[in-house]
């Protein structure tokens, strides 16, 4: 098992470099010159060259490369043109509405997309199924910040129940920080919800057919007992990667509910900062992002190992 | 009881010879949520092409007397908060978001298809090739799109570029799964046999079996292109501002949301019943062209 996860960690190496390339070319790709940018409008040829030269960007591309992986490794993202701090620092203190935003939405998705995915599978066919399915694609196909844009007008502009933009720090007042996530959480969650609802009625609808299933029932189990203890556990595998995949989603799709619901978060800075052209703080939110997705993929894996005994004594 | 298994050789390979004939064509029209699927698809594209001009008003006019009218008789869906008519705004923004999808879905397929094709069928170029694919899958989209669109500025032809660079690499990967099993089939090692070149054994014998999963794949494609460009348009750093975009006038909405809700109801809408046009249609021709493949990616 430790081996096993030894190797699946030496799989991250590749995926992190071409992440960093990807993230530096992104950098250079930009328009106009980051030294001129710097220097202000005022500035002298002399002034920018020297801000060029101070800065490496007089170096050939690989050299620039090198010396911008090594300070990355180091965690030394760089310093925010517009903001005047270290892009490191100012993620950091984004971080809590993001994070929480992800987590509360996955909450949602879970609760929502699994045992609803259960339920239309067995009772199928049935107007339970039918209705379950048909939410789902609904929810599948309504984006998530036009979702956002109708709670908004009906549970804060007509109904008057909860707040319609801005954040309260958990550490501040935890009660009212829930209210201020609720909506959001919900508008990012539902999609999620509605495709982990698909795939869970698809393995269900799948393991409900196994001979394991039949034999379970035919000596006698009573159907929840089966459903949990032996239906379930099997389904697990399949709804892991669905949470996985929708974990970078989530992470996607902050982006654009922070900035429909005014939440300080790291989505928000980042669209702030195009606006800016502050493009170290696009260039950190992105790579740091990707890295915590490589990670959260990782920690799936792991997972499946503790989930499948399959998996685990290498079937597979 | 006992279910009849056949020998996993035989049944293993799903080899659509169906896909050659026309045979799906026939199942896709009597599958009734891929029927209206299409013609949702059909009615917007009709209403793009022919209706935008024909509302009688200019979709980029100010008139401030007219601004936040609710829906009535000469502006069918209300006005927004520049007076403009948001109709004509919605037909003219459907042609963006279109041009979008289209845009993405033929360069995303000709891109993920000749990747996974190449990555699956020469052993050497796979691990590169792969390798490159996963690194770009780490990015959740969005943000690269975001990215890739602050670094090259406003206009349609970068939201292409930028959706496409996410699209990409899923594609290939379902595509080299694709050639890796079809690539391992009796006819194709017949076609070796008899001294066929690797690129013909490659786009004559391997290129057909590949065909299916694709054109299902387009249709996702292109309904993922519609809600990225939205979104992306809905941050300011999609469609130029000024343009008639369903995800700018959503933006343009949030401050007048109160005072005028059908500004944001009506765009998001017609955002809503294009993908589910377009989810229809590609659930259906999952189920006739492709039945293995399940709804993973």
């Amino acid at each position: 098992m430790v081996n096993q996860i030894a190797r699946r960690l030496l799989t991250l190496i590749p995926v992190l470099v071409v992440v960093g390339i990807t993230t530096f070319v992104l950098g250079h790709l930009t328009p106009g010159d980051p030294a001129a940018v710097m220097a202000g409008d005022s500035a002298t040829p002399e002034q920018v060259e020297r801000i060029r030269h101070a800065l490496g960007l007089d170096l050939p591309l690989p050299v620039q490369l090198t010396t911008w992986a090594g300070r990355v490794v180091q965690g030394n993202l760089g310093d925010s043109i517009f903001m005047k701090e270290p892009v490191g620092q100012a993620i950091l203190q984004r971080v809590e509405p993001t994070g929480l935003l992800t987590l509360l939405s996955l909450f949602f998705a879970i609760l929502i997309g699994v045992p609803a995915g259960i339920i239309a599978a067995v009772r199928r066919n049935s107007w339970i199924d039918r209705l379950a399915m048909g939410i789902s694609l609904a929810g599948v196909c309504i984006p998530s910040f036009w979702l956002g844009i109708l709670l908004i007008l009906l549970f804060a502009v007509f109904l008057h129940l909860l707040p319609a933009a801005g954040y309260v720090s958990l550490s501040e007042d935890p009660a009212a920080c829930l209210r201020y996530l609720l909506m959001p959480a919900f508008s990012l969650g539902l999609a999620h919800a509605a495709f982990l609802a698909r795939i869970t009625r698809s393995s269900m609808l799948e393991v409900l057919h196994e001979d394991y299933v039949r034999t379970a029932r035919s000596k006698g189990l009573g159907k929840t007992a089966v459903l949990i203890r032996h239906a379930f556990p099997n389904v697990l595998v399949p709804v892991l990667t669905v949470i996985g995949n929708s974990t970078a989603a989530l992470l996607s799709g902050a982006v654009t509910t922070e900035v429909v619901f005014t939440l300080p978060g790291i989505g928000r800075m980042m669209i702030q900062s195009i606006a800016r052209r502050d493009y170290p703080v696009i260039q950190g939110v992105v790579l740091c992002v990707a890295v915590v997705y490589v990670l959260v993929n990782l920690a799936v894996d792991i997972a499946y190992v503790f989930v499948d005994p399959r998996i685990r004594q290498g079937e597979r | 009881m006992s279910k009849l298994r056949l020998p996993s050789t035989i049944e293993a390979p799903h080899i659509s010879s169906r896909s050659s004939s026309l045979h799906w064509v026939w199942l896709l029209l009597h599958d009734s949520g891929a029927v209206v699927g299409g013609l949702i698809v059909l009615l917007v594209v009709v209403l793009a092409v022919f209706g935008a001009p024909l509302t009688g008003h200019d979709p980029l006019r100010v008139e401030p007397f007219n601004r936040l009218l609710p829906p009535s008789s000469s502006h069918w869906l209300g006005t927004d908060a520049l007076g403009r008519d948001l109709l004509t705004r919605m037909l003219y923004g459907a042609r963006v978001s279109l041009l979008v999808g289209l845009g993405t879905m033929v360069v995303s397929t000709l891109l993920g298809g000749l990747g996974g094709l190449v990555a699956g069928f020469f052993q050497s170029l796979d691990g590169i090739i792969m390798r490159i694919m996963d690194g770009l899958m780490a990015f959740p989209s969005i943000l690269l799109a975001v990215a890739i669109m602050a670094a090259r500025g406003p206009g349609i032809e970068n939201v292409i570029i930028a959706i496409t660079v996410t699209t990409v690499p899923r594609l290939a990967r379902l595509i080299r799964g694709q050639v890796m099993v079809t690539r391992e089939l009796t006819y194709v090692e017949a076609a070796t046999a008899v001294g066929s070149k690797p690129l013909r054994i490659l786009f004559w014998h391997i290129l057909p079996n590949s065909v299916s999963p694709l054109i299902v794949q387009a249709s996702f494609t292109f309904a993922v292109a519609v809600v990225t460009e939205a979104a992306l348009s809905f941050l300011g750093a999609g469609v130029p501002p000024q343009e008639p975009a369903w995800g700018n006038m959503l933006q343009e909405s949030m401050a007048v949301m109160m005072a005028a809700p059908w500004v944001s109801i009506f765009p998001g809408s017609a955002i809503a019943i294009t993908v589910l046009g377009l989810n229809l249609l590609g659930d259906g021709l999952r189920d006739c062209l492709d039945p293995r493949t399940e709804e993973s990616s």
